[in-house]
């Protein structure tokens, strides 16, 4: 929630494929909203849901996980459990009165640099449109 | 208290061209922790470097911060450069402000303030690493080769070349694997015999290798240069360092049964050896058809006459090698690497209902017409109809039996299937002049060196017929069988009366792949084809460290791509066995004995089956970390419900305190 309004969206990217993804996109300067920061992760199965839960009670107006696509998991099957566990995750934010359009998982291939940018930057005017979080 | 140094980049225009980067400077000496900050033209050159290693020195700084570019770029430069100036390379921490940063956003402003939003989260990560140390483990330098086909020969033949010990273990009573099977080759028509069992005798005489044959891999633990096998020696009942190979017993043997190795189409004694170059040369007992195990299980109640006792081998071998007290043995083996070289087996054409379902002789599949071929096969190499030993003259070929077709479920191509059948055109042409070869085909995939040229001349020179068109019904009629198919080229029916159809039969893994590939914790596809680490640029790898695969087990391929890929396996195992000792990374997991509950959710998701059980002093099961198996993916420490699991440089720690430093702005 910075002071101009503009969402602050967490991304986690798996070190393997969508990490590697962000970077492809820098080096083939595909622009994107400046919004979004980034935490390296070694796999999106590392990625807690309460961590996820924290960054929405700390004020994060959007989360997004990126990990290997399914089948191409540099642990074999850590996506796989990150993908059931944000299955689940879901349910909780609804409890919790976090709209499900704020929490996006997206598969991102080491190639795939400009699917990334797209996507960030579609995630972002649309969390733009939304408007910051209200406090819950 | 840490004394943490920030060094930012300009890396010429590419960051500081978008990043103001002497504000980023200025931020960075107002976080907490931060005792230094500087900015570099290009950290990474030896100047920009140097200058990380001064201000450690000069400064005390007991932790770095390097904004620049990607970590996957010079995060083992920066390690090197810290390590250099005697800190622990694990106490720095990347930020990127190029890939994620610079090169991505155009406005100068929100580009900075997201470039020390960046430098922000790096130090707050920084402030919680440890240092941390590699372990050094040891390893045995000896390596196990599964498989003693043509590709599992030649990485046994190359690691022991290198003067490491081999442990070559065959499921089968000899090595040889499929291409023992062969007549010829494609495209060059070698004899497969002439070539391959000069190699099968170098396997079984070289110093360096053992060769356990009739044995197969049970159990395997252990990790990475230190993994321990259990081998089921099964009974031969033939004490083979007594016997000489002489063949009497399999001569005067009146146990005969179908073979194996002629695939039906000839016959073996109970005792025997496979095929007459059998490497080790000596027999094995078939217990199942042996009549004196037929004579030791009968029991009165099943009626009829007692079955005679047999024992004629033990009668004549003049070396008194039999041995009935043999039993199956389990030996245990120490190795450092694992190659994997399973192989293949042809699809079972039986499914073809069309085809006849396995019902007519004279539909065999390839590798039995490679039987009929061989002169060492059941006919002497005369082609002849197994129905009635007549000499064939209109042969039909039916490509792409269990390959390429969704209907049972074998979508994938064999690969080999077009030129092994284009090599059976051009060789009946040779044995017999007469013979007319029709070719029903899909495509004709001739992609290799020389290989188009091959399947053109069995066209051009052998006269072979292909029909572009998939065959709908084969039946008897009279000794002879009609074909119906179409040529859907010209989109009309076809019709051909023939002697013997030959069924381009693809290729499959082999049995129990799937098994052993969980034994070993190595992945493997719907179709049980072992899946190597990188399809391209590690392709005999796997993603567990120290097993290797190579060869047709990995999925359809030739003999020279066999070849090659069981010694590129080989050189990898022997990459590893020639170190004196292995560094495991230290970025594992680490589980906190007081916290954990010993429930082992843990252990249900871990990839690698690092997790083992440990007894603490006060009795308690809890769960342990094998760092050498770990490979720091951190699935257990999310599924950690006590929270006792944490994964070393990426803790839980870490992770909300770089949340923590954005939101809290």
């Amino acid at each position: 929630m910075s002071e101009n309004s503009a969402p602050l969206i967490i991304g986690f990217l798996c070190n393997w494929c969508s990490y590697a993804g962000a970077d492809m996109a820098g080096t083939s300067r595909a622009a994107y909203p400046s919004n979004i920061r980034i935490l390296r992760v070694p796999c999106s199965g590392r990625v807690d849901p309460m961590m996820i839960v924290k960054c929405f009670q700390e004020g994060a107006d959007a989360v997004l996980v990126a990990g290997c696509h399914p089948g191409d998991c540099h642990y074999n099957e850590g996506n796989y459990y990150g993908r059931r566990r944000f299955a689940l995750l879901r349910e909780l934010l609804d409890f919790m009165g976090v709209e499900r359009e704020r929490f996006r998982v997206e598969w991102v291939s080491a190639s795939e640099g400009k699917r990334f940018a797209k996507i960030v930057t579609d995630f972002t005017n649309e969390m733009t449109k939304m408007g910051p979080r209200k406090a819950s | 208290m840490s004394r943490i140094g920030v060094f930012v980049c300009h890396c010429g225009t590419n960051i500081g061209g978008v990043v103001d980067v002497p504000k980023v400077v200025e931020a960075a000496k107002q976080m907490p922790l931060v005792v230094f900050a500087d900015e570099n033209k290009y950290t990474c050159s030896e100047l920009g470097q140097a200058s990380i290693r001064n201000a450690i020195d000069e400064h005390r700084l007991d932790r770095v911060v390097v904004a620049a570019c990607s970590p996957r770029m010079h995060e083992n430069t920066f390690r090197r450069t810290v390590a250099a100036a005697g800190l622990n390379p694990y106490l720095l921490e990347i930020a990127n402000i190029r890939e994620h940063c610079s090169w991505v956003h155009s406005d100068h402003d929100e580009a900075t303030v997201k470039a020390i939003d960046h430098v922000q989260m790096a130090v707050a990560k920084v402030a919680r690493h440890e240092a941390l140390f590699p372990k050094t483990i040891g390893l045995t330098k000896r390596a196990l080769v599964i498989g003693g086909g043509v590709t599992g020969i030649q990485a046994a033949l190359d690691i022991a070349a290198t003067g490491h010990e081999v442990v070559l273990v065959e499921r089968e009573p000899s090595v040889g694997g499929r291409m023992a099977q062969l007549d010829k080759t494609f495209p060059t028509l070698d004899c497969s015999a002439c070539i391959l069992t000069p190699k099968m005798v170098d396997v079984a005489q070289h110093p360096n290798i053992t060769l356990l044959s009739y044995s197969e891999v049970k159990e395997v633990r252990g990790f990475v240069g230190n993994f321990e096998v259990d081998i089921l020696k099964k009974a031969k009942m033939v004490d083979h360092s007594k016997c000489t190979g002489c063949g009497t017993c399999w001569q005067k043997c009146p146990g005969k049964v179908s073979s194996e190795f002629d695939l039906g189409l000839g016959q073996r004694t109970a005792i025997y050896i496979p095929f007459a170059q059998a490497v080790p040369n000596k027999p094995v007992i078939d217990l199942e058809n042996c009549r004196y195990q037929t004579f030791l299980k009968w029991d009165e109640s099943q009626g009829g006459k007692k079955p005679p006792e047999c024992r004629i081998c033990e009668k004549i071998c003049p070396t008194k090698s039999i041995d009935w007290e043999q039993q199956d043995e389990i030996v245990t083996e120490k190795f450092g690497a694992i190659v994997v070289a399973t192989g293949f087996k042809t699809f079972d054409h039986s499914v073809y209902g069309e085809y006849g379902g396995g019902r007519y002789p004279d539909v065999i599949s390839s590798l039995q017409l490679e039987r009929l071929m061989s002169a060492a096969g059941p006919t002497e190499g005369e082609v002849v109809r197994p129905s009635d030993g007549a000499h064939v003259k209109n042969v039909v070929f039916v490509q792409c039996v269990g390959s390429r077709d969704d209907r049972v479920g074998r979508p994938y191509c064999s690969k080999v299937c077009c030129m092994y059948t284009a090599k059976h055109a051009i060789m009946l042409k040779e044995h017999d002049p007469d013979v007319q070869c029709y070719v029903f085909y899909i495509d004709v995939r001739a992609g290799g060196k020389d290989f188009e040229e091959f399947a053109r001349r069995a066209q051009d020179e052998s006269g072979a017929i292909y029909l572009r068109g998939r065959v709908s019904h084969i039946y008897q009629d009279g000794k002879n069988l009609k074909v119906l198919g179409e040529d859907s080229l010209i989109g009309r029916p076809v019709e051909i009366e023939a002697d013997l159809v030959v069924l381009a039969t693809g290729m499959e893994a082999s049995d129990n792949a799937d098994t052993l590939a969980q034994t070993l914790n190595i992945s493997y596809t719907i179709y049980n084809f072992l899946i190597e680490a990188h399809p391209k640029l590690r392709p005999v790898e796997t993603q567990t460290d120290g097993v290797f695969v190579a060869g047709s087990a990995v999925g359809p391929r030739d003999i020279p791509e066999c070849v090659a890929h069981g010694s590129a396996a080989a050189v990898k195992a022997v990459a590893l066995l020639s170190q004196d000792s292995l560094k495991s990374d230290p970025l594992t997991s680490i589980v906190d004995p007081m916290k954990c509950v010993g429930c082992f959710a843990c252990k249900v998701v871990c990839p690698f089956n690092a997790i083992e059980e440990q007894v603490t002093r006060d009795k308690r099961t809890v769960s342990s970390i094998n760092e050498n198996l770990c490979k720091g993916c951190g699935l257990c420490v999310v599924a950690c419900r006590p929270g006792a699991i944490n994964l070393r440089g990426f803790t839980s720690q870490q992770l909300l305190s770089e949340v923590l430093t954005l939101v809290r702005e």
